[in-house]
């Protein structure tokens, strides 16, 4: 059983429908796709949030997950920063020719497993075969049904607080590490923040956005929001949650966790007066332990991170090029 | 003393003073914890020569573009030399119109390339200080043994006591945060040395907010009672006299030669050239002294503490990380480079 993927599984014909149905289908089906049209009928109401993002991490399998995996949370995030519940997912993928089949079946099994975590439904979906080395590429999109008000990073005033679910830079150590072929016990973090929202809007608390911390690190994430909100933020390191093993490997290789990406965590700014209930029930969640209150909004106009020594440092985004193909 | 008495009467502190650190990491460092902003203005931290791709002459990038383009040779370098301009291209320019230039994270990959590839003459970048010249003392000794004849070297491998002195020599920098890389080899000998000499204080340091707070502490303490010494507030890892089998195996194969520093001029026996029984081993280059700058660009005044970044006209506005006019902003380790990232092209400071 060392089958592989080969031109003819795009072609249209025979093959790329034995593909979809001995495959595919096995693990997406469901009433939306199950006619197998070109187009899911989709019902809706309301207003909703679309996104999309392709994902091209290399390598395809990592410690902690893996493309699929990767490729539904970091759409079903997304949508979760809009303020929307995420609802339905198009999974598009382009293969490498001589991919192995069973690595292509358990990433299916993988994006299936991630898809129910996340309550969302893969609904439609492409496949195209192109030469290459083996790997493969995929590409999402995803809609989310806005449940109340969508999120506004204009409403954030001072007094507010920034929460964060847990340890920076996981997913970007983990992937650099495998990358370097650095032995180590480091797992990409990569998660949907689905349940934990949830819990967040049924226990109350007024979220004024939530933004996931993926390429750039929570620095470049802190620097984008304070272009829309009145007030600076304002952080304090010593409040950052960093593993140790992640805080070693960064220290060797010079890079700073503020600016290493994560595929599982993401920036909360709550109403102050609801900072303390927030962080209770962002840490009785999955994916949520570590959460912190690691500072708040301030009189100013640029983010600052309050450093160990008690230093100031303006936050500026990631500056030139970080790792390339870490999602 | 603890922290936050420390940080007290250094924002107090009210006497002018300038105080160079002379290593690039702890210029990130510095930037890093926001050291600036715990200091009274009358501290002013200006950043030294102690980045090595900063300080390396346009002539030898030249000689290097030169080895690129000759038949059968390719060149081996760490990828932050890449970039730094020569006099007509950089070796990343060099590489794209068809020069042979490869960058290694270690240059015992050469080992291996020279024996996959034994009709190619293949030339080492060697560039660095006190702290990387034992790495190229290490491969010429396995290029020795294992009989290689098809890797050269070609060195423009610098010291820092000679820097230091001439810096040392002008008198507006009162005392240094000593590089702690290569005190690490050379100890901390040489700088009680320069400080005796030059009736400066020096304070050897290692990489995090506290070492620095406590450096600067140091100095500004030395320089209110009148004293100048080196102390050494690395203890961990910098030892009173040289590292013996490092300095040991420098000497073995290098030799001290004068060097042009970049923005700074000729300083004799401030390099280290592979010695006259080695010369089969060495790529011969000469530096000329009347270094190319290109115009307008002030990194010389930045790497010795005469200005700032900022106050150099093309840092920020022409010159930055992607499109580097001075070698100070091609380094990551590089001054204008450091700022630039802290900054987002401005100003460090958020007191």
């Amino acid at each position: 059983m060392n089958e592989k993927i080969r031109m003819a599984h795009g072609s249209g014909g025979d093959q790329t429908s034995a593909l979809i149905r001995g495959l595919f289908m096995k693990y997406f089906r469901n009433e939306w796709n199950a006619a197998m049209n070109d187009a899911a009928v989709l019902p809706l109401s309301g207003q909703i949030a679309f996104t999309t993002d392709s994902f091209v991490v290399d390598p395809i399998i990592f410690p902690g997950g893996d493309i699929g995996r990767l490729a539904v949370c970091g759409t079903v995030n997304d949508l979760l920063t809009s303020g929307s519940l995420p609802r339905y997912l198009s999974a598009s993928f382009i293969l490498e020719e001589g991919l192995p089949m069973d690595v292509l079946e358990s990433i299916c099994v993988s994006m299936q497993a991630t898809a129910k975590e996340a309550g969302i439904e893969i609904v439609t979906g492409d496949t195209k075969v192109v030469s290459g080395r083996g790997g493969l590429f995929i590409n999402t999109a995803g809609i989310g049904e806005i449940d109340g008000e969508p999120f506004d990073f204009g409403q954030v005033q001072v007094g507010d607080a920034i929460l964060l679910n847990g340890t920076l830079g996981d997913h970007h150590a983990c992937i650099l590490s495998q990358r370097m072929e650095i032995e180590n016990d480091i797992c990409s973090d990569v998660a949907p923040l689905v349940s934990m929202m949830k819990a967040l809007k049924a226990g109350n608390v007024r979220i004024r956005g939530m933004r996931d911390i993926t390429r750039g690190g929570l620095a470049t994430v802190l620097s984008e929001i304070s272009e829309q909100t009145h007030g600076a933020l304002q952080i304090r390191e010593k409040t950052l949650p960093v593993k140790d093993s992640v805080a070693s490997f960064c220290k060797v290789l010079g890079l700073e966790p503020l600016y290493m990406g994560n595929e599982g965590k993401a920036v909360f700014i709550v109403d102050g007066a609801d900072a303390e209930k927030a962080k209770k029930i962002m840490q009785s969640c999955t994916y949520g332990e570590n959460a912190e209150i690691i500072g708040e909004c301030v009189p100013g106009k640029h983010p600052v991170l309050i450093t160990s020594v008690g230093g100031k440092r303006r936050l500026v985004p990631l500056q030139g090029e970080g790792l390339p193909r870490i999602c | 003393m603890n922290l936050e008495k420390m940080i007290d009467t250094l924002r107090d502190y009210s006497r002018p003073v300038k105080i160079m650190e002379v290593c690039g990491s702890h210029t990130a460092a510095i930037m890093q914890n926001g050291i600036h902003s715990l200091l009274s203005p009358n501290i002013r931290l200006v950043s030294g020569p102690g980045c090595p791709v900063c300080v390396t002459s346009p002539q030898y990038i030249d000689a290097l573009v030169d080895c690129a383009f000759r038949p059968k040779h390719e060149v081996i370098s760490f990828g932050d030399m890449f970039k730094v301009p020569g006099t007509k291209s950089s070796l990343s320019e060099a590489k794209a119109s068809g020069g042979a230039a490869r960058f290694v994270y270690s240059p015992f990959d050469v080992l291996t390339m020279a024996k996959e590839q034994p009709d190619t003459q293949f030339v080492v970048a060697a560039v660095g200080f006190e702290t990387t010249a034992p790495v190229y003392a290490a491969l010429l000794e396995k290029i020795l043994a294992k009989n290689i004849q098809n890797v050269k070297m070609l060195s423009a491998l610098k010291t820092m006591p000679g820097v230091l002195s001439s810096l040392c020599e002008g008198e507006d920098i009162d005392g240094f945060i000593a590089p702690g890389h290569v005190a690490a080899i050379i100890g901390l000998e040489p700088f009680s040395a320069l400080a005796a000499k030059h009736r400066k204080p020096f304070a050897v340091a290692g990489f995090d907010g506290v070492p620095i707070l406590s450096a600067i502490f140091e100095i500004t303490r030395q320089i209110s009672v009148g004293q100048a010494r080196a102390v050494n507030l690395y203890k961990s890892v910098v030892r009173e006299h040289a590292q013996a089998t490092a300095a040991e195996k420098v000497e073995r194969y290098f030799e001290p030669c004068d060097a042009v520093w970049r923005g700074i001029g000729k300083l004799s026996a401030s390099g280290l050239q592979l010695r006259a029984e080695y010369a089969h081993l060495a790529i011969p280059w000469t530096e000329a002294e009347d270094v190319f700058i290109p115009s307008g660009c002030r990194c010389g005044e930045v790497i010795t503490g005469k200005i700032n970044p900022p106050e150099c006209p093309l840092y920020g506005s022409l010159c930055d990380p992607l499109h580097p006019i001075g070698a100070c902003m091609v380094s990551a380790e590089g001054c204008c480079a450091n700022w630039y990232a802290f900054s987002g092209g401005g100003e460090v400071s958020c007191r």
